[in-house]
């Protein structure tokens, strides 16, 4: 690793190391959300949030965007992530709605021919 | 469990899951093809689907939406292209606006679903295309909030262990 990868490894997990900043992530992963509304999900001023997101923002994890008077936040985790990873994220929705065919099934037993092995 | 094999081809962009059922498939056809159980296993738990159109017939359309934590709504719509009841169906899967209309700029996959009678239950392929890593970027950034949470969620889990 180079100095530079070096010191994105640790903009990375320093921004992470939050239990907000990974709470507003999770928010932005989803969609783009205005920093006003991000701030409405926290027990902290509007300013200490806005820290939060440009903390996020110089470690490549999301990007801003302004409208009006308004800063639109969206996660950005392009920069991190290769096709097999992708792939991999998209296996876990996968898993996950295979998980949830299987517990319809198991609740209704008069569908079932055969008894569960 | 009930995930048996993942196949991720990297330059075909296709990932094939492989899944083993205790019921017949009758049973598995059932849950695409009622709407009231698809929307219980299409969007995960936090991101609830509901299905508004249904028709799952060649060239028919099921439409549905997902709702965020928020109340956010997320559309998309399945085009329908080949339909072997019980055995399986073949769509693809696309973005839609409010109205339930495509959205031409956004990707599409194209899903082959199959069932096949397996020692008493049912053996479940799902192969699932991409375009091209910019559309599987996209489907992972709107779609599938499950799958893009995933890496932080194992940090919060890394933190509370």
């Amino acid at each position: 690793m180079t100095d530079q990868d070096e010191d994105r490894a640790d903009a990375l997990f320093s921004a992470l190391a939050d239990r907000t900043r990974r709470d507003i992530m999770r928010r932005v992963l989803a969609g783009e959300h205005s920093v006003s509304a991000l701030a409405a999900h926290y027990e902290m001023s509007f300013a200490a949030v806005q820290k939060h997101v440009a903390v996020l923002e110089k470690a490549g994890l999301l990007t801003k965007r302004r409208d009006g008077r308004e800063q639109l936040a969206s996660g950005d985790v392009a920069a991190v992530r290769s096709v097999a990873s992708m792939l991999t994220e998209l296996e876990q929705v996968w898993r996950g709605r295979v998980a949830r065919i299987d517990e319809l099934i198991a609740s209704d037993p008069t569908g079932r021919t055969e008894p569960c092995p | 469990m009930p995930v048996t094999d993942v196949q991720q081809d990297l330059d075909a962009l296709t990932l094939t899951i492989t899944a083993d059922f205790a019921a017949p498939p009758a049973r598995i056809w059932q849950v695409y093809a009622d709407p009231r159980q698809l929307e219980k296993v299409w969007g995960p738990p936090t991101y609830p689907a509901t299905v508004v159109d249904h028709d799952l017939s060649p060239g028919g359309r099921v439409t549905y939406y997902m709702t965020s934590p928020e109340g956010e709504k997320y559309a998309g719509y399945w085009r329908v292209t080949a339909v072997d009841e019980p055995t399986g169906f073949t769509f693809e899967d696309g973005f839609a606006d409010q109205d339930f209309n495509p959205v031409p700029d956004m990707p599409v996959s194209t899903n082959v679903f199959t069932f096949t009678e397996h020692g008493g239950g049912t053996r479940a392929t799902y192969v699932s295309t991409y375009g091209s890593a910019e559309g599987l970027q996209k489907v992972l950034d709107m779609g599938v909030v499950e799958g893009a949470t995933s890496a932080i969620n194992q940090i919060d889990d890394l933190v509370a262990s």
